[in-house]
């Protein structure tokens, strides 16, 4: 038993310091809880508080945009979106390959996902697929159970119902990129989209609206448990257009597949009615949001369907630059209205020729004649004794060579040359030949469609610095509509002698048997208009073709073909709308643009409303009808 | 032999229920309840589903202490080794086909019910150790030749148990059985060289042996605001939940961060958090009290105890328990890293509460053999 006591001595004493040791491990259990609970109490109550409820924002509805009448051109609908909730499930290849049984996931979107996944938290869902019919979203309710993480949901997506034909005007909405990030909560939404290009873009701070915020109480796999508050936000504002939506979609349609572009503006208001340019992309691809393919389709297209032509295509003017430097040079005094020049076919200068259109020669021409028929030595004369520098002013005063800020973005600014640009830009002296070139609206000078139609309005409004605008109003969802302040302004400080000169000379072009477009001609009494030819020459015809003929332009390939361009105006008497029609490579200004022309002026007229009550039912004219007529014409 | 140490002692079956500690069953008793109390809540005031199978549990759970603690002393001194070798085959058994759950192999399948045989190794150990040390003599224990043989056969079972992996038990084993050496009378020079070869075996452990999640639970424990949704998640979460409990708690069914799933396992691993997040810093130190008494009269059990095998019984259930109510509370306040052990009594899960059950009975038996003598040395020769 000696030994007994001896180990339980050893037993006693060491179970003691054990006890100690317990009991000191114990009391920093109890110090730890009394700090936090009491010392850092506060700290973790906030944090619990905060943990709790969640504070989520409410997306607004993005604002309509409306014609000028109020036809909805962007509207919001349904967008039915299958989303993954990777904690929500175990096996997430084994949810998505299930899923890809009932609808096809590519393979570009599978790596996108996967980067999420990686990227963001396992509670937030992942998008896997937008804008699905219903018929797949009802197969997959159907398969929930057996699609562990995968959701269903309804938001809201943009929808453009008229597609591409509006697509030059509006632009499109689509997903943010990193430098798109300001800071907003809102942006950082997922799915949230902004405007991209075009008015969306213009108005996106407005059309977007203000978030609202609901606070939620949410567990910790962010299930929403129940709202404990809402603050509604703030619908986005409509946005009401200049343009008429029904023309905007005959301008389309009749512009077709042809790398074109055409514009109608109100000559007074500088409203613009319609602004098309073909071919076009399909908006609602892009909110969308393309394929690799998609994109490079768009993107190889020679007619270039994601540039805006009306308003970013420069273009030498042709003869529709006649009426400025007629104007240069009745301001100058260096012709009178009946001063006659001799056309022989061409004007030889120092070496050498520069031919007229007509090979075998106007004859004797007067400014309206030269105007009507488009004889280009006249021309070259007048120039000649005009000098660049004041066609260039001339120019500049009726909206060409300058930004004119139609609002939406790509605007260009064409160019209108001097001797000043040539020696800055060029480092060589202005030449005199050019000067010849430019008579006839070719050389150096470009132009946009948008810059001719505002250049035709000036020349036809009785002489004010009309500019144009797109945007009519923009009525926030708060607010009541205000009607749309007209803007005054500036006076050209041409002598209406000399416009009005320009205005029977246009008149004459179409409605004269010489006059370059009198096969355009509207016959219908009360609906006649005016205008311009122009065809402009893209590449360089040599002596040797000149004296085996020139190639006809159905002869050439299609890039060197002939730029088909016409200005005009409706109606003659009190002058309303002004139209410009580029089409790129389409031939003849007389066989290709007039027939346009005629066709849109043609139609405006009959959607005028002041119209209607003078000429009854002319005013229920649709294309078909007026198509129609054309062959008449 | 004159006396042999299996003898029967020579108490009725009667006489040794009544010398139970039955204000010993009444502190378990009572420690269980305020588990009950935790599982009706975090099922948001219902008996279902926790609470109701916990009561069952207990109850069983009370008739196995009671039974381990009627058993003669003798017996299971008789069975120590082979209750512990059939632990170890079970082991072996998980390891080789072991169904998987929570992605580590803890159960094995013996038809009628499945067992873990690493609850069952907790116990095991203990009487492993108590019956090797109380049969050793001062001199021998002193010797480093003599702890060969115990220190093999913990660190099978132990080598098993973190291969599972369950490294909370790993812990929890080896550090009972060095407890037991210590009381045993292993020379104090021992523990430190031991001590400081297991810190030169920490890095071939780490590299091979420790898997990936617990790696990230060592990792962010040191560190747990780096990875806030990740692995550090818990941590955080919890002293969230514990912290905003304040002095007095949110109130029964009021704890916000338990009741929203903020707070992962709730009714098992983080039920202290719970507690102390709705009954507030009073409910904690009321449920530490009551394990502090419970750890008292371990103590004093043993202390009273008159043979060596009961005294070091008593101190393995009592060092096994604390280690479990501390490492659990320390690691649900952030102090320890997680490692996934029950608060014993209080948290959900019958393998568990069957394990501290069935270990109070052994302490229950120690204390109602308290006065019998088993003699000394006279096994197996040593």
């Amino acid at each position: 038993m000696y030994r007994d006591n001896e180990r339980y001595k050893t037993f006693s004493r060491r179970t003691i310091i054990l006890f100690g040791g317990k009991v000191v491990l114990f009391s920093g259990l109890i110090g730890r809880m009394y700090y936090l609970q009491v010392i850092e109490g506060e700290k973790y109550k906030t944090l619990s508080d905060e943990n709790r409820i969640s504070l989520k924002l409410i997306s607004p509805k993005r604002g309509r945009i409306l014609d000028r009448s109020g036809r909805p051109m962007a509207i919001n609908q349904k967008n039915y979106r299958v989303m993954l909730v990777p904690e929500n499930t175990k096996d997430i290849e084994f949810s998505l390959r299930k899923l890809g049984k009932i609808i096809p996931i590519n393979a570009h979107d599978l790596a996108r996902v996967k980067r999420e996944i990686k990227r963001r938290r396992r509670f937030l869902p992942i998008m896997l697929r937008e804008n699905m019919a219903w018929n797949d979203i009802a197969q997959i309710e159907v398969n929930t159970p057996e699609l562990p993480g995968i959701v269903v949901d309804v938001g809201e997506t943009r929808f453009y119902p008229d597609g591409a034909k509006v697509a030059s005007v509006l632009g499109y909405v689509s997903g943010l990129s990193e430098a798109d990030l300001t800071g907003d909560p809102l942006l950082e939404m997922p799915g949230f989209k902004i405007g991209k290009a075009g008015m969306e873009r213009v108005h996106d701070i407005a059309l977007r609206g203000k978030s609202g915020t609901t606070q939620v109480e949410v567990n910790a796999f962010g299930r929403q448990i129940r709202e404990l508050e809402r603050q509604e936000g703030e619908a986005g504002a409509e946005v009401w257009l200049t343009l008429d939506v029904e023309l905007q979609k005959f301008l389309a349609q009749r512009l077709g597949n042809e790398a074109a572009s055409a514009v109608v503006m109100d000559v007074h208001t500088g409203e613009v009615l319609a602004l098309a340019s073909t071919p076009s992309f399909d908006p609602n691809a892009f909110n969308r949001g393309l394929s690799r393919s998609e994109w490079d389709v768009l993107v190889s297209n020679p007619r270039s369907p994601l540039n805006n032509k009306a308003i970013s295509g420069q273009y030498a003017p042709g003869s529709t630059f006649k009426m400025v430097v007629a104007l240069a040079a009745l301001e100058k005094g260096i012709v009178t209205p009946s001063t006659k020049h001799f056309c022989s076919g061409d004007l030889k200068l120092g070496d050498s020729t520069f031919h007229c259109w007509k090979k075998s020669g106007h004859g004797s021409m007067g400014m309206i004649s030269a105007i009507t028929q488009s004889c280009d030595v006249y021309f070259y004369e007048i120039a000649k004794r005009t000098g660049i520098d004041r066609i260039s002013a001339m120019a500049r005063r009726l909206g060409l060579g300058q930004i004119l800020n139609i609002e939406i973005p790509g605007e260009r600014k064409g160019l209108m040359p001097t001797r000043a640009w040539k020696k800055k830009a060029k480092r060589v002296s202005w030449q005199q030949g050019e000067t010849l070139l430019a008579g006839i609206g070719q050389g150096f000078i470009l132009a946009t469609p948008l810059q001719l139609a505002v250049m035709t309005s000036r020349l036809v409004n009785g002489g004010k610095a009309v500019l144009p605008h797109l945007t009519r109003n923009v009525v926030p969802s708060t607010e009541e509509p205000k009607p749309p302040v007209i803007p005054e302004f500036l006076a050209l400080d041409i002598k209406s002698s000399h416009l009005d000169l320009m205005k029977k000379a246009m008149v004459a072009v179409p409605n004269s048997p010489y006059g370059t477009a009198y096969k355009s001609r509207i016959k219908e009494p009360g609906f006649q208009y005016g205008g311009k030819t122009g065809t402009v020459q893209v590449r360089r015809i040599s002596k040797a073709e000149r004296e085996v003929g020139v190639k006809k332009n159905k002869d050439l390939r299609w890039e060197e073909r002939d730029h088909a361009l016409f200005v005009g105006y409706a109606p003659i008497e009190a002058p309303r709308y002004a139209v410009s029609i580029v089409v790129e490579h389409g031939g003849g200004g007389s066989s290709v643009a007039a027939p346009i022309a005629k066709d849109i002026l043609l139609e405006v007229q009959r959607r005028d409303p002041s119209k209607a009550k003078s000429s009854g039912d002319a005013t229920i004219g649709h294309p078909s009808s007026s198509s129609k007529l054309m062959k008449i014409g | 032999m004159a006396v042999s140490p299996f003898e029967q002692s020579d108490m009725s079956f009667g006489q040794r229920l009544w010398q139970i500690n039955w204000f010993f069953v009444l502190l378990v008793s009572l420690t269980a309840s305020v588990g009950f109390v935790m599982l009706y809540s975090a099922a948001n005031g219902n008996l279902n589903p926790w609470a109701s199978r916990q009561i069952v549990r207990f109850v069983v759970g009370v008739f196995l202490m009671l039974l381990v603690a009627v058993i003669d002393i003798h017996v299971w001194l008789r069975y120590a080794y082979a209750i512990y070798a059939v632990s170890l085959v079970l082991l072996v058994a998980v390891e080789l086909n072991g169904s998987v759950g929570m992605g580590a192999q803890r159960w094995v399948d013996l038809g009628v019910f499945t067992i873990q045989p690493s609850e069952l190794m907790k116990i095991s150990i203990i009487l492993l150790l108590a019956r090797y040390f109380y049969a050793s003599q001062l001199e021998s224990v002193s010797r480093v030749s003599h702890l060969l043989v115990p220190l093999l056969l913990m660190a099978a079972p132990a080598f098993l148990v973190l291969r599972q992996p369950d490294l909370g038990t790993t812990i929890l084993m080896v550090a009972t059985g060095v407890v037991l050496m210590f009381l045993a009378g292993v020379r104090i020079w021992v523990f430190v060289v031991g001590a400081s070869a297991g810190i030169a075996a920490v890095i071939p452990l780490w590299q091979f042996v420790l898997r990936d999640y617990q790696k990230a639970r060592l990792l962010t424990f040191i560190s747990p605001e780096k990875d806030p949704l990740g692995a550090g998640y818990h941590i955080i979460q919890s002293k969230i939940a514990l912290g905003s409990g304040g002095v007095f708690g949110k109130g029964l069914l009021q704890g916000t961060q338990s009741h929203l799933s903020f707070l992962p396992e709730k009714h098992t691993d983080f039920i202290f958090t719970m507690l102390a997040e709705e009954l507030g810093l009073v409910g904690g130190l009321g449920l530490l009290g009551l394990y502090l008494l419970l750890l008292i009269y371990c103590f004093a059990i043993s202390l009273r105890c008159r043979s060596h095998f009961g005294r070091l019984i008593g101190m393995g259930v009592s060092t096994s328990f604390f280690l479990n109510v501390f490492v659990n509370i320390a690691m649900v306040m952030g102090v320890v890293p997680v490692v996934g052990m029950p608060l014993p009594l209080v948290s959900y899960g019958g393998t568990a509460m069957l394990t501290t059950m069935f270990s109070f009975g052994l302490l229950l038996c120690v204390y109602v053999h308290r006065d019998v003598q088993i003699g000394p040395g006279a096994v197996e020769g040593n």
